[in-house]
């Protein structure tokens, strides 16, 4: 039965994770996703999930194991963020390099130095090369819902590649929201029985797993990988509504709120969004003609969708929670920046740095947003293409 | 040998073709010097063939006959190591062929 449930982000994660009861999980924790991997370990010592768990002496490890068993034809999860991702990254481009499905979850947290706890994106925007596909979540629902999805996602057949979930540290890890948990055989079924490919368990196949690959293999090796997460769309799409059919909440690439007729739009993913939408609300009721996108999935990036979905209008704010020192913009920023540049008519454009390290931004910082935006829709002219929200200046 | 193309391979790296190491020619890597076994100088000691990296000294019924020059990388290391009075493995020059067909 679909029952109402008072938990916080990393409490709904383990809540999935109790219900789907994958082969594997290993993980080691760290602030702010350890309660995710700590109330495992409790599922686990209670008896109420059959699968392994495991505790490895880093992130490193954790996500070696999580190939290893991966590799052996298991269904398998782990969950980390910041300085455990990044000490993870070398084995994630592993992992996607062998086309292993696993599913993390992260709670979006800073980079040091200087060291910091709290939530931003720079963590899985750090990881956006490594060929995982990246969802974010806007709020503890959002975070259940696209873990589950995730593990469809990341084992459909044209796709095998893993899928990294999003959650803003502390935000949504630590905020407590009253969630839909739907019924433990209903899940079970959405997510259906695991089937691996070439599991190296099945020892009547000879195979090797991994070879070194020279010049004369490296590059269609890499070729066919970026083909996995290539034909994720379709299947993005399709488990998105299927979800909505089964579950009653339906999920696309991006969300848009107060849209239709907007003249203005601020692009702003995961927690932030809902604060946006708050400031729109208030923004529209005083007449101004301003709407939201909010990306739920970074990659692949639907950038002709959202390119579509921004080109009639007059002016763009696109607001990151991290920053890519030296770039032409942050990461969001970038990709759409660069989706636009195909289209004659589009609007001017222009990248807001928010919330590194956790700092705040409230319904005022958006309504500011706003403003500059009237005036470059107006104009036509964008004078500063990079701003801070909130920062002493 | 004809590869496969980026469609043809199997997902995730895995390779289902075991063994399949015989087909990499490594006697391909040799760039102007190869080893001659100079049989009449060979004292069966076999120190070629526990030194060769390759497992490219040729052995049959019980005694060292040559070299295989498919698998052969021209490394000396068989040379080098050869103990009998005068060599019975020599390094000699060797014309390769270089892309483009000119000669070296």
């Amino acid at each position: 039965m679909s029952t109402l449930k008072t938990l916080n982000g990393n409490q709904t994660i383990a809540e999935a994770v109790r219900q789907i009861d994958p082969d594997v999980v290993a993980a080691y924790p760290i602030t702010p996703s350890t309660a995710i991997v700590e109330t495992i370990a409790k599922f686990r010592a209670d008896g109420l999930i059959s699968g392994e768990f495991v505790c490895p002496e880093s992130e490193h490890s954790a996500m070696s194991v999580c190939i290893g068993a991966a590799s052996a034809g298991g269904r398998v999860m782990t969950a980390t963020a910041s300085q455990g991702l990044a000490l993870m990254w070398e084995m994630l481009y592993i992992a996607a390099g062998l086309r292993l499905p696993i599913v993390a979850a992260i709670a979006n947290r800073s980079l040091s130095a200087p060291i910091n706890i709290h939530g931003d994106h720079s963590d899985t925007m750090g990881a956006r090369d490594s060929g995982w596909i990246q969802i974010y979540s806007e709020g503890c629902q959002e975070a259940y819902d696209n873990f589950i999805q995730a593990f469809r996602i990341a084992e459909h057949l044209d796709v095998r590649t893993p899928v990294l979930v999003g959650l803003d540290g502390f935000i949504i890890s630590h905020s407590l929201e009253v969630i839909q948990v739907e019924d433990d055989a209903k899940v079970k079924k959405f997510v259906g029985e695991y089937k691996p490919v070439y599991p190296l368990f099945d020892t009547d196949r000879k195979m090797t797993v991994g070879p070194i690959d020279f010049t004369d293999y490296y590059f269609e090796h890499k070729r066919s990988q970026i083909e996995g997460i290539e034909n994720a769309p379709p299947v993005i799409e399709a488990v998105g509504k299927e979800f909505g059919k089964t579950f009653g909440r339906e999920y696309g690439f991006f969300e848009e709120y107060r849209m239709d007729d907007a003249e203005t739009c601020i692009v702003v993913m995961s927690s932030a969004a809902g604060t946006c939408k708050d400031a729109i609300d208030e923004l529209r009721s005083e007449g101004k003609k301003i709407g939201l996108l909010k990306p739920r999935v970074f990659r692949p990036f639907p950038h002709q969708k959202i390119a579509e979905a921004l080109k009639k209008t007059k002016a763009v704010a696109v607001l990151d929670r991290s920053s890519s020192p030296g770039a032409f913009g942050a990461p969001l920023f970038t990709e759409i920046r660069s989706a636009l540049y195909d289209y004659q008519e589009r609007p001017p454009i222009v990248n807001y740095v928010y919330g590194l390290g956790g700092r705040d931004i409230m319904v005022e910082h958006f309504k500011d947003v706003a403003q500059k935006l009237e005036k470059i829709a107006e104009t036509g002219k964008v004078e500063e293409w990079l701003g801070y929200i909130n920062l002493r200046e | 040998m004809s590869k496969e193309t980026w469609k043809e391979l199997t997902i995730g790296t895995i390779n289902l073709d075991a063994g399949n190491s015989v087909k990499n020619l490594t006697g391909t890597w040799r760039s102007g010097k190869k080893p001659e076994f100079i049989e009449e100088n060979c004292i069966q000691c076999f120190f070629c063939w526990l030194y060769c990296p390759h497992f490219a000294i040729l052995v049959k019924d019980g005694e060292v006959k040559g070299i295989n020059y498919d698998y052969c990388t021209g490394c000396g290391i068989c040379s080098v190591e050869c103990p009998s009075k005068e060599k019975s493995i020599v390094m000699v020059k060797e014309e390769i062929e270089l892309a483009g067909g000119s000669k070296k």
